[in-house]
């Protein structure tokens, strides 16, 4: 009985921070304002997501080409806002192919 | 009036003040060309601010300026026999009796062969960050021996350049003054040319000198034209700061097959983009476009009137019909004379022998 109970018990734990693991997965925001990144280089935790907002008077289109961690933004208009999540450990290259000078640094660990 | 009229009559006027800055700043663009052209002195005030010149010319750290760099770079730059045939400099295309470029609608290579392409100038380039049309080149060192290998271009494999050059007894003081303790080889020499290539800057325009406060410079037509160019006519969207450019790639909406930095980055977004060129010395630069399709700036300026001629995936959204008049068309063209400088004629180098 006292076996069922610890067992019952660790279960629930179990679950409790198994479900809980992508409550802790976090959102950060890189903005585009004046052709720049609002910071070159971020640090973030595996299974978090980058929104990046284009808050610019012009197109930006935010894309990575880092193999494993590629992805395509397409054109974001002034205002608009896309997420992604960075689900691997390593250094994402992240740029805007229509203004080559921005340039971010994703260190995922 | 009561004190609490007065009272909220306060909040509103501080209110209204306290909104000034942020049209000022972030909304600026965005109401310009939501709008059209800046409507007060003080709009156009702050935008001017936009287009000062730098103080210096930027140097890499691992290629810093030095005058023996630019001579030496110079009489490369002037020297047809970096080329296979011996007939063709980086000057045959980068010719600064054209500002820089050779006035051709495409470039003329090896074998009287015409390229792909229109000769870009090599105006400013020390600003560029990446360079050629589709940017496939991330340094002006990178970029310089280029045309040079290049079978449609000098056709000149480097190693026999290395080779020619070393045979030319007097070259030899020209490299040990500009990199002593180097040998002749592909490395010097191209940062010897893009160090020369640093040095082509465009001079003070009517334009520097408005922006400088002289406002008398440009004429009041030329003033309207900068307006346009901030506002309705949008062009700032790309050729943007004092170099007029944004140093971006764009689909601009030219019918071709040339898929530009889409060949060099596949991206959806990149087909047929080309990068932005400077405006800088524009009306001495006919013709235009990258593939010189545009005989004139009146013509151009009917392009981007129309929004472009494709219908694409790929076409920039800021490609789309203006709507411009017939006046503010003529206020536009008053406005790019206003970039050109009126530079001292370049000296011819006296080549090693």
């Amino acid at each position: 009985m006292i076996n069922r109970i610890i067992f019952g018990t660790l279960s629930v734990i179990a679950l409790v921070t198994l479900s809980a693991f992508p409550l802790l997965a976090a959102d950060h925001e890189i903005t585009q304002q004046d052709r720049h990144f609002s910071q070159t280089e971020i640090t973030i935790k595996v299974g978090d997501t980058i929104s990046f907002k284009n808050d610019d008077e012009v197109t930006h289109n935010v894309f990575s080409t880092t193999p494993g961690m590629e992805f395509d933004l397409h054109r974001q208009a002034p205002g608009a806002s896309s997420t992604i999540p960075f689900n691997k450990v390593g250094d994402a290259e992240v740029d805007c192919s229509i203004h080559p000078r921005m340039k971010l640094l994703v260190h995922v660990r | 009036m009561k004190t609490s009229t007065r009272a909220l009559l306060l909040m509103l006027v501080l209110g209204l003040i306290g909104s000034v800055p942020g049209f000022l700043s972030s909304d600026r663009a965005k109401a310009a060309a939501n709008t059209g052209p800046p409507s007060s002195n003080l709009t156009r005030a702050h935008l001017k601010q936009k287009y000062v010149r730098p103080a210096s010319i930027p140097f890499p750290a691992d290629n810093l300026y030095s005058k023996d760099r630019e001579l030496l770079g110079k009489t490369l730059f002037f020297d047809p026999r970096l080329s296979q045939s011996g007939s063709i400099a980086c000057a045959s295309c980068h010719n600064p009796g054209f500002s820089w470029g050779d006035g051709l609608p495409r470039g003329i290579g090896t074998g009287m062969k015409q390229l792909g392409r229109r000769s870009p100038t090599i105006l400013n380039a020390a600003w560029s960050d990446l360079l050629f049309w589709d940017g496939r080149a991330d340094s002006l060192e990178m970029q310089a021996l280029g045309p040079i290998a290049s079978q449609r271009e000098m056709n000149m494999p480097l190693d026999a350049m290395v080779k020619v050059l070393q045979g030319i007894p007097e070259y030899k003081a020209l490299f040990a003054s500009a990199y002593p303790g180097e040998p002749i080889n592909e490395k010097t020499v191209a940062r010897a040319i893009a160090s020369f290539e640093r040095t082509v800057v465009s001079g003070q325009a009517p334009f520097d000198r408005w922006i400088s406060g002289d406002e008398s410079a440009i004429s009041e037509d030329a003033k309207r034209g900068f307006d346009l160019f901030n506002g309705k006519a949008g062009c700032v969207q790309c050729h943007s700061e004092w170099n007029f450019t944004d140093n971006g790639f764009h689909d601009v909406g030219f019918e071709d097959s040339d898929r530009g930095r889409g060949e060099r980055l596949p991206l959806e977004g990149m087909q047929f983009a080309f990068k932005t060129p400077t405006l800088r010395n524009v009306d001495r630069r006919a013709p235009y476009m990258h593939e010189g399709n545009e005989q004139t700036l009146a013509e151009v300026i009917d392009f981007y009137d129309r929004g472009g001629d494709a219908r694409r995936k790929s076409l920039s959204p800021e490609m789309v019909p203006l709507h411009l008049t017939a006046q503010e068309k003529t206020d536009l063209l008053a406005f790019l004379s206003t970039l050109t400088s009126v530079d001292k004629p370049v000296a011819f180098p006296s080549f090693p022998r």
